[in-house]
């Protein structure tokens, strides 16, 4: 058993804490997130993990840099929340443009190209798969299942703009929700 | 100077649309830098993406990638700052009221309002990429097998993007 978790981290520990959960967090940061902060380092108990999470989720933005500024500001205010999602992007951000940079100079090669098409096949395979996972309990109701194709319809087949789609379909869906 | 300035502009305004994540907003970013601003092609755009998927960390690196072509490393920087700041002022103001409404209905109307939509956005980025990718018919049997795996076992992800790579490298 680790010693429990001092009751306010500091910025150093915050910047630390999330520069090792970003660094080895391939394919999703969210399993990993979930065992240092909860499991090792007992930041957090599962249920206050999930209910900040939930917040994040459906906040805009990428899930896990909004819980690394919140669980920041919590600690230490605003150079906490900042301490904690630079330390969770300086890493991963350093290395996708070393890989990038990489990519730019070899991007000629035909076996580069090659490789890179066949990843690119997968990681696309990847995000419907993942996006499939999400639909498939929302579907499974008429209201629900109906926004869900409104927003597929608008974006893919009408190629209406994101913000015009948002700016439709979000009232309309809150609206429907509110009435069940 | 212009061309970062292009690269803060597009991906703050963006920011604050990204419900459920920044792949949400894949659709969006895909119809800016390639069909309307001209920045890079649709395959480009496609092995941003795959490198993106492939490094460690949150899962919109592929905004920095984006904003490195553009306007190098520091427009890198400053894409990934841009994608997070806007969000971030917003969550964080939430964040400091959160737990006082942990039983509000209006929060769990505001959940089960978002999630249908970030499905809907979150297939639509599926259904381009798969479009942008599968130029050939080997390409589009290595998605199909990374859909089913996806699904159907826990495999880490990392195998289903190194398969493919390991698959268009040797079959090509």
């Amino acid at each position: 058993m680790p010693p429990p978790a001092p009751e306010k981290l500091d910025s150093r520990a915050l910047f630390i804490g999330f520069f090792q959960i970003g660094i080895v967090g391939f394919g999703g940061v969210l399993p990993i997130a979930r065992r240092a902060i909860v499991e090792q380092r007992q930041w957090l108990t599962a249920i206050e993990f999930n209910d900040l999470f939930s917040l994040c989720q459906f906040m805009p933005g990428a899930n896990i840099t909004n819980f690394a500024l919140v669980f920041g500001a919590r600690h230490r205010g605003l150079p906490g929340a900042l301490a904690a999602v630079s330390g969770l992007l300086v890493g991963p951000v350093a290395l996708v443009l070393a890989m990038g940079a990489l990519f730019a100079r070899f991007a000629d090669v035909p076996a580069v190209q090659h490789t890179v098409s066949g990843l690119a096949a997968a990681a696309a395979g990847l995000v419907a798969g993942t996006a499939m996972k999400i639909a498939s309990p929302v579907v499974r109701k008429l209201i629900p299942a109906a926004v869900t194709a409104a927003a597929v319809g608008m974006i893919v087949l009408l190629h209406i703009s994101l913000p015009l789609t948002m700016a439709v379909l979000l009232p309309v869906s809150i609206a429907l929700a509110w009435r069940v | 100077m212009n061309h970062l300035w292009g690269v803060i502009v597009l991906f703050s305004q963006l920011s604050l649309l990204a419900v459920g994540g920044v792949n949400s907003t894949l659709p969006a970013i895909l119809r800016e830098v390639v069909d309307e601003k001209h920045w890079m092609n649709l395959q480009q755009f496609s092995q941003l993406f795959a490198i993106a998927q492939a490094a460690p960390g949150p899962n919109m690196l592929i905004v920095a990638l984006i904003g490195q072509v553009r306007a190098g490393i520091i427009g890198g920087i400053a894409a990934t700052i841009a994608t997070v700041v806007p969000a971030g002022i917003l969550v964080l103001a939430v964040g400091s009221v959160w737990d006082r409404f942990q039983r509000a209905r209006w929060r769990r109307i505001l959940q089960a309002a978002i999630l249908p939509i970030t499905a809907g956005l979150v297939l639509s980025a599926g259904i381009f990429l798969l479009r942008a990718a599968d130029t050939r018919v080997m390409f589009a049997a290595i998605s199909l097998a990374a859909i089913i795996l996806s699904l159907k076992t826990k495999l880490h992800p990392l195998w289903l993007l190194g398969g493919g790579a390991l698959a268009g490298l040797l079959f090509s």
